[in-house]
């Protein structure tokens, strides 16, 4: 029980971003028309890729060679699900821009 | 006063940290702003590239002003940059020149990049703490358990997409499952007692790894066709949760908040995909479908083909014609075809919609990209409840690889596994054409008493090629 008590306490700002976040992350998606279902899934996907921050941080303080490799695969994955997840969001949404002014 | 007010004198600062913090709430204030933009196709591809912003933002001021306790900034510079380099590039190639077609196994394979990268940061993540914080051990477990299975299930999601695994159902699946979950769980609680790292901690860290990549598989393996929009959102949920987890780890509020947006958006994607489809998201995890159809009676009738001629006939002649596009239309990759088609027939002076369903095709929204790749008008692409009303006046409905999502049993046969699944009443229209490589049943396995219907006909054979014909009939006129 304490390390629950323990674990609330020290993570209550975490918790509190956690809680309002899923309240706008709902209240910020909810109204999407299904037309752009596929880019926004793409483009969460991508946002999902803060990880690399993360990774960043992790190679960057690594001092032993496995500790940087494993590290760079991370920060290679995450960047990769960033960089992919963003142009091809955008080569979706190109698609659904050009008819736009075509009409 | 000082003792009851937060007072700020005391707190040691760095110029730095204060930039980057702010930069971190920049960041997050654009991730935001760029999802809010995306609720609207004039204002989505602005948005993404808000969003693109934030992150290229934050992970610059990360390399250029993070420091750890001790006041180090990044090191391995060279490393870092190669990473990113390459992975740029490598994710800047496959994201342009994938084909369009294979746009459902492209989100999955991004998303399973993305839990991989979570799931190893929490792993190397487990050994920095010093194993006395529970809370960092916690998450770091539960950073590795949702990272994992969100790769390992997108790998096999990603499979399933490219045709290379089949599905696997059986009844015992389920309970195996649930018996991997428990003994993840299991580990994570024996592993939050270690007071040390000895070599035993590290065999049940790799264990926990294998276990949780393991459910990833088995957990995607039954789902069918049919249903992979459902699990592609949950899985794109996972990923995003998983990096909130590190953030945790971190103490990021931007990667919490990023993570979070994500986890919150798959879900309600998720959630509206099983609406779409009448089923609870146990039911479709625990791939309740199919396995009792057999027990269907037959449906009698008789099956009425059409030619293309008289089809073609059909249609250049109407006033009003209604699209239904499936996953039939994607395999065949006739999305240009049935534009040309659409076209042709509009100069002719009739009215062509495309009546779009949630979950037609293999990730929410498939029909809608893939249509407006082929250049079809965002316009002309119109939804479920929109389009019903207006089936009773429509003259011929072509129903292009579609089946359950045009199956009336949804709403006449109280005994159907489908039975209350909202479709598109194609079955109202005064005409209806159905392309169909054969007479094979949907993934649903159940029959479809649409095609018995009087005013049904079948055009059977390969999408592309029948609109093909159909296009050279309807010129011919």
């Amino acid at each position: 029980m304490d390390a629950v008590i323990q674990f609330l306490y020290a993570y209550h700002q975490e918790i509190f971003i956690v809680v309002l976040a899923t309240f706008l992350g709902f209240e910020l998606i909810a109204s999407v028309p299904s037309v752009l279902h596929t880019p926004l899934m793409s483009g969460a996907n991508a946002i999902s890729g803060v990880v690399i921050v993360g990774a960043i941080i992790y190679v960057g303080h690594a001092t032993d060679w496995l500790n940087i490799l494993v590290g760079s695969i991370a920060l290679f994955m995450a960047t990769l699900n960033v960089t992919g997840g963003f142009v091809v969001t955008d080569r979706m949404l190109e698609m659904f821009k050009k008819k736009k002014t075509k009409e | 006063m000082n003792e009851i007010f937060h007072l700020q004198q005391d707190i040691q600062f760095t110029t730095a940290e204060t930039i980057l913090e702010f930069s971190y709430l920049l960041s997050a204030v654009f991730f935001v702003v760029g999802l809010k933009l995306q609720n609207k196709p004039d204002t989505a591809r602005r948005g993404n590239l808000w969003a693109a912003a934030g992150m290229f933002l934050a992970s610059l001021m990360t390399i250029l002003l993070q420091t750890d306790k001790q006041g180090h900034g990044i090191q391995n510079l060279g490393y870092i940059f190669l990473s990113i380099g390459a992975a740029s590039i490598i994710g800047w190639y496959i994201a342009r020149k994938v084909k369009m077609t294979a746009m459902p196994q492209l989100v999955s394979f991004f998303n399973a990049t993305g839990g991989l990268a979570s799931a190893m940061i929490s792993f190397m993540g487990f050994y920095e703490t010093s194993l006395q914080d529970k809370g960092t051990i916690l998450v770091s477990l539960l950073g590795i358990l949702v990272g994992a299975v969100a790769f390992s299930g997108s790998m096999i999601a990603y499979g399933k997409l490219e045709g290379k695994v089949g599905d696997i159902r059986s009844g015992l699946m389920k309970y195996v499952n649930l018996l991997l979950l428990a003994i993840s769980i299991g580990f994570i609680v024996v592993l939050m007692m270690a007071g040390s790292v000895t070599p035993t901690v590290t065999w049940l860290m790799f264990g926990l790894l294998f276990i949780s990549l393991l459910y990833g598989v088995l957990f995607v393996m039954p789902i069918g066709g049919a249903d992979m929009p459902v699990v592609i959102s949950l899985l794109n949920a996972l990923t995003g949760v998983a990096a909130a987890f590190t953030g945790f780890l971190y103490a990021n509020y931007m990667m919490i908040l990023g993570g979070i947006l994500v986890g919150a958006a798959g879900t309600i994607l998720t959630i509206v995909m099983c609406n779409a489809m009448n089923r609870s998201l146990l039911n479709v995890i625990l791939g309740a479908f199919g396995g009792s159809s057999g027990a269907q009676g037959e449906e009698g009738g008789v099956i009425k083909e059409i030619q293309p001629s008289d089809a073609a006939v059909l249609m250049a002649y109407s006033s009003k014609v209604t699209v239904v596009p499936g996953y039939g239309l994607a395999v065949s990759q006739a999305q240009h075809t049935v534009h040309e088609l659409e076209k042709l027939l509009e100069s002719k002076g009739v009215t062509v919609k495309y009546a779009i369903h949630p979950v037609a095709g293999r990730m929410p929204g498939h029909m809608n990209v893939l249509l407006a790749e082929a250049d079809v008008s965002y316009s002309k692409l119109v939804e479920m409840d929109d389009i019903n009303p207006e089936m009773e006046q429509t003259d011929v409905v072509v129903v292009i690889g579609a089946n359950d999502v045009v199956n009336p049993a949804a709403v006449d046969m109280p005994g159907s596994p489908i039975y209350g699944m909202p479709i598109i009443r194609a079955d109202k229209a005064k005409n209806i054409i159905v392309m169909k490589r054969g007479m094979g049943t949907g993934y649903a396995g159940i029959e479809n008493p649409l095609f018995f219907l009087d005013q049904t006909r079948m055009l059977f054979g390969n999408a592309k090629d029948s609109l093909q014909k159909l296009i050279d009939e309807v010129k011919s006129l």
